[in-house]
């Protein structure tokens, strides 16, 4: 009887692993992770900072590789052409997954990314050269009040959370002011300290890496980044602007079930980790934490907000 | 001060290995064409980080040297042997690593005031240097610059995200990635030709003996200037963000070409080309790390992977990098010293054995393996099978314009130069439109009139250099 129950038992368990074979030993070797922008920018930094901690974690290598153009709708258009084991994932960005296909035929729609965790997003901030006039927010406001459209803002790419925040911002603070799209916040970060533009819109990570080279005069987030505990929020100072770029990570959408939630859960893994959370947070980044169940609800509600900047901005008709 | 002991610490036996090996796989990987320094390094970096700091950049810094050298070694294999390569590479690898230890912070200012107007123009120079490389028919140079362009407008715009040539393909849309149009318009007609016409690819020469160290020391002697010239030019291009050590070669071997004596065959084999374009590619090694480690930005693509690394070792770029993290970025420097004064003897062997080897292959079996590895490396940019379809197109395309006097170099640099032109371009626009002054925006700037005035003297020069070399045959028959 024992020995017959203990079978059975023992089928069923054989029976069960196999069926999640595929998922229980993912992954069976390196994973490829694509960042669909060149290298060095904060899509690039964040995978670099993930990539040892999900050796450690996991034990096989994270292979960091770069598909960039047209601002990331290149690798985006041909994610779902990768086979779905678990072993090719991709980055993903907020609000690009949104505008682009919006705006135009970008060989992708929002909906073909299947998003599995959504890790930390970068809070936009205007910055400015460490020896600038413009010491506060206010400053900057006064002489775009002055001189209207002559101050210059270099940011990352058009129609990118960077130009959104610049007409949103423009907006609430009655101002107009020139946005100069450059090919990454590197180009745009170069513009800066060179003199090109009179300020930046970056994000909180581009004024970190900058150092002391540079001034924020406010982020757009509910509190203070501890990085900048000097630099005020726009909330603050009166401008309801909380905004940002969201980063997460998707897989092919031929990738089953299981792998995506095994995948979610390896990543938040990641993301719970101290050692990791410290180096994300010296680097200027905002923690996030949207696992593969949340990531319709979250989706819907970003799609909607983003849509509606963009539309207020005149980019989406 | 200038970090000594960074140096001693770097000089332990297991270091020195790994430095070795570092140059070796680097120089292997970086002469299959195709594969670059900058996917050498990609591919090499993860094994770093499990490592302690001092190792870890050592090896990275070794390989990246080795990759460059590698890089440039195939082409020159099939015309040259590596010696006097070689010994050029180490030596303005030294210029470079040199530069980049003593001139970091004030050089990283120079690379600062290049805005987006100066990158316009200095892709207008680059352009117009079409009129230099392709003596003989001017005409045709700017036909395949033009083409050049327009195939680097393919896809979706960089800046303004506008997509545009694309004739509804999705393949399209990534556009033409210029390492794949490179190894196609380089390498497939010059395998056509090897199998369309008889007999051996190469002449065995007769003294292929020996490194023949004492000639190639004695036509590096010979071309001193040219060496110094090349190697400033690699610094100066490796400092400017984005512009890489492809850009600095087709400089520099225009430059020497330009100033070429009689009687030097350039594009024959002749030591001065060799020189110059290798010389420059690696001084863009020291050249490029000047930015990407006072400022963080990238001097050169496989500095990017370089920078994202030692970001992962905990450095944090900026002015405080040589006092907060000296020790790792001192480390570096010299690790990048180190590689390449190993990189001659490293070079020397794999120079004699592989172009050997080379030699002695029959025609029947390189063809097929240079292709075979051409197909791989164009695959391995990024995993794209479309690529390779992109390069063999653009190979074959390449050949026939060939054969009615169409030469690739205009087309490649139309192609690399075209989008950094056009983004200069429109920012520079946007720029000088806020300011309501967009002539002092385009003609004002002093690093622009510069730059102006070398574009003007580079179109005229093949007009003032007849003149002169008319001159003195007057003179002669009087």
């Amino acid at each position: 009887m024992a020995r017959g129950r203990r079978f059975i038992l023992g089928c069923a368990a054989i029976a069960t692993a196999a069926f999640t074979a595929a998922a229980a030993a993912y992954p069976t070797k390196s994973v490829d992770y694509i960042i669909p922008f060149g290298p060095g920018g904060e899509s690039d930094i964040t995978a670099r900072l993930q990539q040892p901690f999900f050796k450690q974690m996991f034990g096989q290598d994270l292979v960091v590789s770069y598909k960039p153009g047209g601002g990331g709708a290149v690798g985006w258009a041909e994610l779902n052409k990768h086979p779905g084991d678990g072993h090719t994932i991709m980055g993903v960005n907020l609000p690009h997954i949104v505008l682009q296909p919006a705006e135009k035929n970008v060989g992708y729609k929002t909906e073909d990314l299947t998003v599995v965790y959504w890790f930390h997003f970068t809070p936009d901030a205007i910055v400015v050269k460490a020896d600038s006039p413009y010491k506060t927010l206010q400053d900057l406001i006064d002489d775009a009040k002055k001189n209207p459209g002559k101050v210059t803002f270099s940011g990352s790419g058009k129609g990118t959370a960077n130009h959104l925040a610049q007409v949103r911002f423009d907006k609430m603070a009655g101002i107009k002011t020139t946005y100069v799209a450059f090919a990454g916040t590197g180009p745009s970060n170069t513009a800066l300290l060179g003199g090109q533009t009179s300020a930046a819109w970056g994000y909180t990570t581009s004024a970190a890496s900058l150092g002391d080279q540079a001034r924020v005069l406010a982020v757009a987030m509910e509190e203070r980044h501890p990085s900048f505990p000097d630099a005020p929020t726009f909330k603050e100072l009166g401008y309801d602007l909380v905004s940002g770029a969201y980063r997460g990570i998707a897989v092919p959408n031929s990738t089953p079930e299981d792998i995506r939630k095994k995948l979610s859960d390896m990543i938040g893994k990641i993301n719970a980790d101290p050692e990791f959370k410290k180096k994300m947070l010296d680097g200027g980044y905002a923690m996030l934490d949207v696992p593969y169940e949340k990531n319709a609800e979250f989706m819907e509600k970003q799609s909607k907000a983003f849509i509606e900047a963009a539309k207020e901005a005149g980019i989406l008709k | 001060m200038s970090g000594f002991e960074a140096l001693f610490a770097a000089l332990t036996p297991l270091n020195l290995l790994l430095a070795l090996a570092g140059v070796i796989s680097g120089t292997v990987i970086g002469a299959i064409p195709g594969l670059t320094a900058t996917m050498a390094v990609a591919v090499l970096v993860p094994l770093t980080f499990g490592m302690p700091p001092a190792p870890a950049l050592i090896l990275m810094g070794a390989i990246y040297t080795g990759a460059i050298y590698g890089g440039a070694y195939s082409a020159i294999l099939l015309n040259t042997p590596g010696t006097p390569s070689a010994i050029a590479t180490t030596l303005d690898g030294l210029v470079g690593a040199i530069a980049l230890l003593t001139l970091a912070p004030p050089l990283s200012r120079v690379a600062l005031a290049f805005g987006p107007v100066e990158y316009f123009w200095l892709a207008i120079f680059g352009l117009s240097l079409i009129s230099a490389i392709s003596e003989g028919s001017l005409l045709k140079g700017l036909a395949g610059g033009a083409l050049g362009l327009l195939i680097s407008c393919i896809g979706v715009a960089e800046v303004s995200a506008d997509v545009r040539l694309t004739f509804g393909s999705q393949t399209l849309v990534a556009g033409i990635n210029v390492v794949a149009a490179l190894i196609g318009l380089f390498c497939i007609p010059v395998l056509i030709d090897l199998v369309a016409t008889p007999g051996q690819h190469l002449q065995v020469v007769a003294e292929p003996r020996g490194f023949r160290l004492g000639e190639a020391v004695r036509v590096i002697m010979q071309r001193k200037f040219n060496l110094l010239r090349s190697s400033i030019i690699g610094t100066i291009v490796g400092i400017l963000p984005g512009a890489g050590g492809s850009v600095a070669g087709i400089v520099a071997y225009s430059e020497a070409r330009r100033a070429a004596r009689p009687g030097e065959h350039y594009g024959k084999g002749e030591p001065g080309g060799v020189i110059a374009s290798e010389s420059a590619n690696n001084a863009t090694v020291g050249g490029g790390f000047i930015p990407t480690l006072v400022l963080g930005i990238p001097g050169t693509p496989p500095d990017a992977v370089i920078l994202g690394a030692l970001l992962v070792q905990g450095m944090r770029t900026g002015p405080t990098l040589f006092t907060d993290y000296a020790l790792i970025v001192y480390t570096f420097i010299w690790s990048l010293l180190i590689a390449t004064i190993l990189m001659l003897p490293a070079g020397l062997l794999l120079g004699r054995y592989a172009y050997k080897s080379i030699i002695t292959l029959p025609k029947a079996l390189l063809v097929p393996s240079v292709a075979f590895m051409t197909i791989i490396g164009t695959y391995a940019i990024r995993n794209s099978i479309s690529d390779v379809v992109i390069m063999i197109v653009l190979g074959v395309i390449g050949w026939i314009l060939g054969r009615f006097g169409f030469a690739a170099a205009p087309i490649v640099l139309g192609l690399i130069l075209g989008p950094i032109a056009e983004q200069g371009f429109v920012q520079a626009w946007t720029i000088g439109s806020a300011q309501q002054d967009l002539v002092g925006m385009f003609f004002g700037r002093p690093i622009s009139i510069a730059i102006i005035a070398f574009t003007v003297f580079s179109l005229l020069s093949p007009l003032l250099m007849r003149r002169w070399k008319l001159k003195p045959e007057v003179a002669h028959v009087e």
